[in-house]
């Protein structure tokens, strides 16, 4: 029989907000243990939260972008559970009136990702183990999450891929995350369940806990989906449950703990006011939103006429997508900019971080005026290209590197006269071309180009040698 | 007594009568003499207390103006946060515990070069009705000291009523300001929620927890109760108060206003008490009031309602103390679950242990719609019936607990009957109005009686001005204790 695998996930993303959520404390990641920390964010007896703002914000903007609709009136909600790295006891989160409801995120096949609710809350401190001792570190406590919930659409780990790579690009566009998920600013929780091909009901379902990497995403939840069909098929049950991935091992195995069975006695925040989300407030929010990825790829292939897979490439880092943009400002070839990126410039970038950075030394005006010189004619993509290469070298302008000469091109005499040389230093290649040979032309124009130092165009040199001959 | 006790001792100290040094030792030295006696302070501090005094004196030596705080020995609860000084909420978990910070009510009055004589004793986690569920044994009341001073705060109420202290700050959750202050005789007002900051008070019930003045009378009420009440940033729920302060309208006539009183809160009352509270009527009648009898049913879902939520919200403020960052940990465990369980079996005593699984259980599923869901509306109904109630009268008269002191010991050992006794005083915890409990004369076991009056939301005003009026009327119904300073 074949199955089909049904997951849903839940993502916990850590919002790029300054302070904490009910703190003034610093959100940044590391520092010494317990440095970033204050008499509320380790929970002091008698302290009290007080919510910021932007947190609530940076949420209706995650859920502006994944077409939520959002709630008017919302609430906070403590989840209590015992746990050395939760300083309060309870994490105070959103139970039954979450910011965001009812969104989606579009697949490349057309499917949509139903997104069920997105809802704010704190993050937890971190145990470290260490010499045969336990200690916490409560620097992350206390750092604003979402945690976006989506219904069980997904149908394969490669639309897992695509989903948490989508809702990871759109977060970085829309600046409330960088998403970083080997630093744990974002993490998935799979529940994943199978059932046969062709059925509607939903089978019973396990969930893999804190997933920090996509592809241990994707191998885990074939594990899981191989894993419950064999006892499916072996006439078992799927026991719900609650999982760990071994990446070493790449299998799931029970966990106990914390997560099992408890019982959340969640009830309103007594020490937290209701939050009321004017529409004026949205639409104000719904206003600096910038450009989504869907929409910026659509613009690049319909009205700049890049190749689908370069202007991928493109949209698929924030910076490099800003960057490109403002290297094609007044210019009249689009595709120059993209390949100088994709190609040039890419290979200077080493691995996904960088390129998530993109600090590199060539400006995009640098760029662009670089790009308006190929445009007028002043220089050949040759000339370009190697000028590029040490821009990237030395992060000077186009104007700094070329020279006079360079600027000028190759007078129609000096062509001449390289062409002439060609064909009197290379008797052999001219006496295969005269035999039938038109390949033989190319070591001809070749010599040129060589001679030329680049400034020859190889067309006019091969016509030239043509009429020579 | 209707003379504030905070303008004499103020005028003392700008006339150089007596320095703030002298009054200060004067205190200490009663303090260090009658705790033995009424076990009111857990922590005294007199260098702290000495050196504030000093610097009050240099100010009045070099003529600068003083405000009306400045150099009054006063006294806290022991579940409002100090800095460098321990606050133990009278728990064996926090026995050791030294806040790092002030709470903001604390912050407010040390600014005004407040003299903090120690910390006070309470019921532990400012659970109970008679202040002997603390670690540290109870206060006791400086009437009788065979009674109890009253709980939660029975601390600052022994100790204002014992004249250890001028006034204190104590906090109210189900009554836990007005009872000890009704057992005590002397004044207690527990305001709106949101007119006072709780950032810093120790959490007991969140959405009912309150601090307020304990005093000798009602003038000392409204001159602390405006000097704290301030909206805080730090607590959402704060509002401060709002109008004009108290003090401005304290001493008005009250011809024509609407005192209402309620059957339901005479229902079970004590003979005696009854009688106190009718005769205050009478009183206010002589003043010019008008009485408005009217009925309360929604008075029998209180104390339910209040014991469902506040053991609820208790179950989870007090989930953090396990051992891990601050206060008590058992030693000889075997891993961090343990270590918890111990500490937390031996750390917490059994009042407080009762109401976490109490409220523990409302809030399981299963059981949240029948209990936790259920007094949630209910909350709503009896809030609704107050709103009503303000609708046909200006404030509520009524008595602030059923009976006098109890007996030390007595409390303890029936549980369920001291639960009852709080039936006057959660309703207004409930609906988060503000009360006051004024002291209207004395029972027929010789121990003080007290009334409170209810007003509506941030109405703090006119029942103080009411209070004060009564106060003003009626000399008999105070009389001090046998106790503590002198002058």
């Amino acid at each position: 029989m074949k199955y089909e695998l049904v997951a849903g996930f839940e993502t916990h993303v850590e919002l790029a907000t300054n302070t904490k959520i009910f703190c003034s404390c610093t959100t940044q990641f590391g520092g010494e243990p317990n440095t970033h920390c204050c008499p509320i964010c380790i929970g002091l007896p008698g302290t009290l939260p007080k919510l910021n703002k932007r947190v609530v914000e940076y949420a209706i903007r995650a859920g502006l972008a994944t077409h939520c609709q959002i709630a008017e009136i919302a609430k906070m909600d403590r989840k209590n559970y015992c746990y050395p790295d939760l300083p309060k006891a309870y994490q105070i989160s959103q139970y039954d009136k979450p910011l965001c409801e009812h969104g989606y995120i579009e697949l490349s096949n057309g499917r949509r990702i139903r997104i069920l609710r997105i809802h704010i809350e704190e993050d937890a401190g971190k145990l470290v183990h260490s010499r045969g001792s336990t200690m916490v570190d409560y620097n992350r406590g206390g750092v604003p999450l979402i945690e976006i919930v989506s219904e069980p659409d997904i149908r394969s780990p490669e639309e897992a891929r695509e989903y948490v790579e989508k809702l990871q690009l759109i977060m970085r566009y829309i600046g409330v995350s960088d998403c970083r998920m080997q630093e744990g600013s974002m993490r998935c929780d799979v529940n994943i369940s199978v059932r046969p091909m062709g059925s509607e009901t939903l089978g019973t379902r396990t969930e893999i806990k804190n997933m920090n990497s996509i592809t241990f995403i994707t191998k885990a939840m074939e594990y899981e989906y191989n894993r419950q069909i064999d006892l499916i098929e072996s006439g078992e049950k799927v026991v719900q449950e609650t999982l760990r991935y071994d990446d070493v091992t790449n299998t799931t195995s029970g966990m106990r703990g914390k997560e099992d069975a408890n019982d959340y006695r969640y009830f309103r925040d007594p020490d937290l006011v209701t939050i009321s989300v004017p529409r004026s407030k949205v639409a104000e929010i719904a206003d600096t939103l910038p450009e989504l990825p869907a929409e910026k790829l659509e613009r690049y292939v319909d009205e700049l006429g890049l190749p689908e897979k370069d202007a991928q490439l493109l949209v698929k880092y924030r910076k490099v997508a800003e960057y490109f943009e403002k290297a094609i400002e007044g210019t009249k070839t689009p595709k120059t900019a993209a390949n100088f990126i994709i190609g040039q410039i890419f290979r200077t970038v080493e691995n996904e971080a960088e390129k998530e950075e993109f600090a590199i030394k060539v400006t995009a005006e640098h760029l662009n005026e670089l790009i308006k010189l190929i445009d007028s004619g002043k220089i050949r993509m040759n000339i370009a290209k190697t000028t590029l290469d040490k821009m990237l070298e030395t992060g000077q302008a186009p104007s700094e590197l070329l020279s006079e000469s360079d600027m000028a091109g190759l007078s129609p005499e000096a062509l001449k006269e390289l062409c002439q040389q060609a064909i009197d230093a290379n008797a052999k290649a001219v006496a295969d071309y005269r035999s039938g040979k038109e390949k033989a032309l190319k070591a001809l124009v070749g010599f040129v180009m060589k001679n030329s130092r680049g400034q020859a165009d190889a067309a006019a040199a091969e016509s030239v040698i043509k009429s020579l001959l | 007594m209707s003379e504030s006790m905070i303008y004499r001792f103020h005028r003392m100290l700008t006339e150089k009568q007596i320095s703030c040094q002298e009054l200060t030792q004067a205190y200490i030295e009663a303090a260090q003499r009658d705790n033995a006696a009424l076990n009111a302070y857990v922590t005294l501090t007199p260098e702290t207390a000495l050196a504030g005094a000093a610097a009050v004196d240099k100010k009045i030596a070099a003529g600068e103006d003083i405000g009306l705080l400045e150099g009054i020995p006063m006294t806290l609860k022991d579940n409002i946060s100090t800095e460098n000084i321990r606050t133990t909420c009278c728990s064996k978990i926090l026995e050791d515990y030294v806040p790092i910070y002030d709470a903001t009510v604390w912050k407010i009055l040390k600014a005004q070069n407040a003299v903090l004589l120690g910390k006070t004793n309470m019921d532990e986690f400012a659970m109970g009705s008679s202040c002997e569920t603390s670690y540290f044994g109870g206060a006791k009341n400086p009437h009788n000291i065979g009674h109890v001073a009253g709980g939660s705060s029975g601390g600052v109420a022994s100790a204002v009523g014992g004249h250890i202290a001028v006034y204190g700050l104590g906090s109210d959750t189900g009554g836990s300001i007005r009872q000890p202050a009704a057992f005590c005789g002397i004044v207690g007002l527990k305001p709106t929620y949101g007119a006072v900051s709780r950032y810093g008070l120790i959490a007991y019930a969140s959405s009912f927890d309150q601090i307020g003045p304990i005093t000798a009378n009602v003038e000392d009420t409204a001159i602390v109760y405006d000097a704290i009440a301030e909206y805080d940033a730090m607590d959402s729920t704060s509002q401060g108060r709002k109008g004009a302060p108290v003090c401005d309208t304290l001493k008005k006539d009250i011809k024509g206003m609407k005192i209402g009183i309620a059957d339901e809160y005479l229902d079970g009352v004590r003979e005696d008490v009854r009688a106190a509270v009718e005769k205050a009527a009478d009183v206010y009648r002589s003043l010019g009031a008008e009485i408005v009898r009217f009925k309360l049913p929604a008075l029998q879902y209180a104390l339910p309602v209040y014991y469902i939520l506040a053991c609820a919200e208790a179950s989870s403020n007090l989930g953090r103390y396990d051992g891990i960052r601050y206060g008590y940990k058992a030693d000889n465990y075997t891993d961090v679950n343990d270590m918890i369980k111990k500490t937390r079996s031996n750390g917490f005593g059994d009042e407080v242990k009762k109401r976490i699984l109490l409220g523990t259980y409302v809030l399981s599923s299963g059981y949240y719609d029948a209990y936790y869901k259920k007094a949630q509306n209910l909350r709503g109904t009896i809030v609704k019936a107050f709103r009503n109630a303000f609708e046909s009268c200006d404030v509520i008269l009524a008595p602030t607990v059923p009976m006098t002191a109890f007996e030390n010991g007595r409390a303890t050992s029936d549980p369920i009957e001291t639960y009852l006794t709080d039936i006057c005083t959660v309703p207004v915890n409930i609906c988060g109005l503000p009360a006051v409990s004024v002291p209207c004369g004395f029972g027929k076991d010789g121990l003080p009686i007290g009334m409170q009056l209810i007003g509506n939301s941030f109405d703090e005003a006119t029942i103080l001005n009411a209070a004060w009026q009564y106060e003003n009327a009626a000399a008999d119904s105070y009389r001090p204790a046998d106790f503590g300073v002198k002058l």
